[in-house]
């Protein structure tokens, strides 16, 4: 057993921290440190950052323009990059069509859409989750009717995060509504800029307007943007989603988190002393260290298990489930941190341009919004429950 | 990076595990472990045979291994197999003597790892609650020797040890880490009284009483009045052990508890197909390997030379391994149902075994304070530099 990182990937450890010492802009990663909004601009400008360095599409293959890293240097570009306040990688175009194309896309899908994703030329999101059929998938409606050379597509996709950006969306539609519910699924991809697309924003309880509802009426989708097969997008799909849960352990955001934490309770003063030193208060940060602690090292376990390539399986649910756990309690020992100074909410103050000053403590403009935005990790990517659920029958076969 | 085990380390766990398969049943167990002597000397030997013992201790001791990848491979199959024999006695003393003894005092190694002297360390009294420096103890000076009054409780086999590992006050006050000494006690020493008595896990103890135990000068381990911070270094290797065993117990309880879940029927249906014990079920799984990770942790940090760091990663252990283990034991009996809390079920002693480890060398909230002082002093350390 060998627990040391190789002089290898000490090495590259470095090479991506001089990068990121040189490249991220510095505005930037403050914003990120201090949970503030970011606008699409700090999105597709990083994102561009990335690319020209050839590392945007890190785990992607080489010949579609990924970098070959192994898995434990992914692991440590994640790492480094949260370390360092990088904004997380928008995933939709990157983390969740890019493989799916890879894998099952034709020649031409590939050929037009993949350098768009990496050149940030589409604006891509997620037509899953439908509002009768979420973590349930599998009960979508939303249908596609063969019209000549093109689908007659009907339906209402929700939760499309930052879909009010989106000029693309990759969207599950039932092409066959005669067979069992996870047979009749089709992965087509839409054009959002034509007539019968809408989308309306769904205010979140932090006053954010991330999300969206999107209505399909009559939309034209041409044969051509159908991946794979016809009735046999479920497979892709659940494709897709076990990227999505990778990295989903969220490692390095905890660890930066963890940190922010800590600097801010000893500031932050209770009985006249820091909080953190207040027995109850440091218990709770003891505890969820050592918990964050225990996960890197399980990470790292999964991670090696999976080194001879491919993506782990239900390991990563249980990284899911303990990685949102562990990052939901640490924003919410933020939030308490705050004491009264989590009540006050002035919108204007989450962005960086906000230039009065702040009211209370300068995290509490974003401790309580963000604490209550977050509570969505443990729902979305397939809920905790659906997780514990995969776990059961894949992992102990019950 | 690699979490695989070496040839080496995989042999001495098999062969282990394959003895220990053969030869060491649930009902032999339970006749040793909660007979007269609480284990069984034939056990014993033929596992220091086996080289359980010697895996705890560096070649140049007199061991064939002694790092703690090697310690946590020995444990967990002790663990595993729930053997109560009196392994963790030697490694406590054991590292005591290749810690801080003399030559001549290094030369009772032999007899630990031949499996011939059963050691035991006899630290904690009546009225301390897992802390080390709280020691009422005393030794005082006679001639060239000392003398040693006190009373020691649940003190692991102390009633059946040759040799004791005694912590005695030589200078200071109860409480204080100063002043605190590390003696070498035979344990038939004139003047020592023992009422021995079972565990409820399996295995000895015994409350013993020391009045006037007169040990020559050659009984001091290592710096008079410095004992503590020896005291704390093995009691390091013994937090490993521990949660390296509960790790072992704790994969079994859940494989029992999962077994027991396919295979039990209610409702005409195995109760496994029931949504809500598949989730608690999962989490159990989940929570196992995060013990796993944190006794890898211990495992790789227990020869760090930045004491915070190393002192960090063995709480830590002992406090995931407590709090996880309890969650795994209570969960265990509760999913069995009435089956569960009788003697008859072998999982019922795992569990015993899992909660009770929680009682040896400091239990969860124990480990969490000391974890949360440890990272204070951290922070004093940064500011002064």
């Amino acid at each position: 057993m060998d627990l040391q990182f190789s002089p290898e990937e000490e090495a590259f450890r470095a090479e991506v921290r001089a990068f990121l010492k040189d490249h991220l802009p510095p505005e930037l990663a403050a914003k990120v440190k201090a949970g503030q909004r970011l606008t699409r601009f700090d999105q597709e400008n990083w994102h561009a950052i990335l690319n020209k360095k050839g590392w945007l599409a890190y785990h992607w293959p080489q010949e579609f323009g990924g970098t070959g890293w192994s898995p434990v240097q992914k692991f440590i570009f994640d790492d480094e990059c949260a370390l360092a306040g990088g904004p997380r990688l928008v995933p939709f175009g990157l983390s969740m069509l890019g493989p799916v194309l890879i894998k099952y896309g034709n020649e031409a899908q590939k050929s037009h859409w993949l350098p768009r994703i990496l050149n940030g030329d589409d604006w891509w999101c997620q037509g899953y989750s439908e509002p009768g059929a979420g973590s349930d998938l599998a009960s979508l409606k939303t249908t596609a009717v063969r019209h000549g050379d093109h689908y007659i597509v009907n339906g209402q996709k929700t939760w499309t995060t930052q879909g009010q950006h989106a000029n693309m969306m990759f969207c599950l539609v039932r092409t066959n509504k005669e067979v069992k519910s996870q047979q009749g699924i089709s992965f087509v991809l839409i054009d959002m800029n034509q007539p019968g697309v809408e989308v309306r924003p769904i205010r979140t309880l932090d006053g954010d307007k991330e999300v969206n509802e999107v209505f399909l009426t009559d939309v034209k989708v041409p044969l051509e943007n159908l991946v794979g097969e016809e009735n046999k997008g479920w497979t892709y799909a659940k494709y897709l989603l076990t990227y999505e849960r990778t990295g989903i352990a969220g490692v390095g955001f905890s660890m930066a988190g963890l940190e922010k934490l800590k600097v801010i309770a000893q500031r932050v003063q209770r009985n006249g002393k820091p909080l953190i030193e207040d027995p109850q208060f440091a218990t709770r940060m003891a505890k969820v260290e050592i918990e964050l602690l225990n996960m890197a090292t399980t990470n790292l376990r999964v991670i090696a298990s999976v080194a001879d390539g491919g993506v782990p399986g239900a390991e990563s649910s249980m990284l899911k489930i303990k990685g949102t756990v562990i990052r939901q309690e640490l924003l919410s020992l933020v939030r308490r941190a705050m004491g009264p100074y989590a009540l006050p909410f002035i919108e204007e103050a989450q962005f960086a341009e906000y230039a009065d000053a702040p009211v209370g403590p300068k995290e509490a403009a974003t401790a309580a919004a963000a604490y209550f935005n977050y509570r969505k990790l443990s729902i979305f990517g397939g809920s905790n429950e659906i997780q514990r659920n995969i776990i059961s029958k894949m992992i102990l076969g019950l | 990076m690699n979490f695989q085990l070496d040839e080496d380390r995989r042999m001495l766990a098999d062969a282990l595990g394959r003895y220990l398969s053969e030869q060491y049943s649930t009902d032999y167990r339970n006749k040793a472990a909660y007979g007269a002597q609480g284990f069984s000397a034939d056990t014993y030997a033929k596992l220091a045979e086996l080289g359980a013992i010697g895996a705890l201790f560096k070649e140049a001791d007199g061991g064939f291994g002694g790092d703690g990848v090697d310690i946590s491979v020995v444990f967990e199959a002790l663990g595993t197999h729930l053997v109560a024999e009196p392994l963790l006695g030697a490694l406590l003393v054991g590292r005591a003597l290749t810690e801080a003894g003399s030559d001549v005092q290094k030369a009772q190694l032999e007899g630990i790892i031949g499996g011939e002297t059963i050691a035991a360390l006899a630290h904690d009294e009546p009225a301390n609650h897992y802390e080390l420096n709280r020691v009422a103890t005393s030794a005082q000076t006679e001639g060239d020797g000392w003398v040693l009054n006190g009373s020691k409780a649940v003190v692991l086999f102390g009633d059946q040890a040759q040799l004791l590992l005694v912590s005695a006050r030589t200078a200071g006050a109860v409480g204080d880490e100063a002043g605190i000494s590390l003696f070498l006690v035979p344990g038939d020493a004139a003047g020592i009284s023992s009422r021995g008595y079972g565990r409820i896990d399996g295995g000895h103890a015994a409350e013993l009483v020391l009045a006037n135990v007169k040990v020559g000068a050659d009984a001091l381990l290592g710096k008079l009045g410095e004992g503590h911070a020896l005291l704390e270094r093995i009691c390091g290797f013994g937090l490993l052990a521990l949660a390296a065993e509960s790790l072992g117990a704790m994969d079994v309880a859940k494989n029992h508890t999962l077994e027991y879940l396919r295979t039990r029927k209610q409702f005409g249906v195995p109760i496994g197909s029931f949504q809500a014990l598949q989730h608690r079920m999962a989490d159990l799984l989940l929570e196992a390997e995060q013990a796993r990770s944190a006794v890898i942790n211990a495992a790789a940090a227990i020869d760090n030379p930045d004491y915070l760091e190393r002192e960090k990663a063995l709480s830590a252990a002992k406090y995931s391994v407590g709090q996880i283990g309890t969650l795994m034991a209570e969960e265990a009996i509760q999913m069995h149902g009435g089956i569960g809390v009788t003697w008859e079920l072998p999982l019922a002693h795992y569990a015993k075994r899992i909660i009770m480890i929680d009682h040896q060398l400091g239990d969860m909230d124990h480990h969490l304070a000391r974890y949360i002082a440890l990272q204070a002093q951290e922070r004093a350390a940064a500011k002064a530099a």
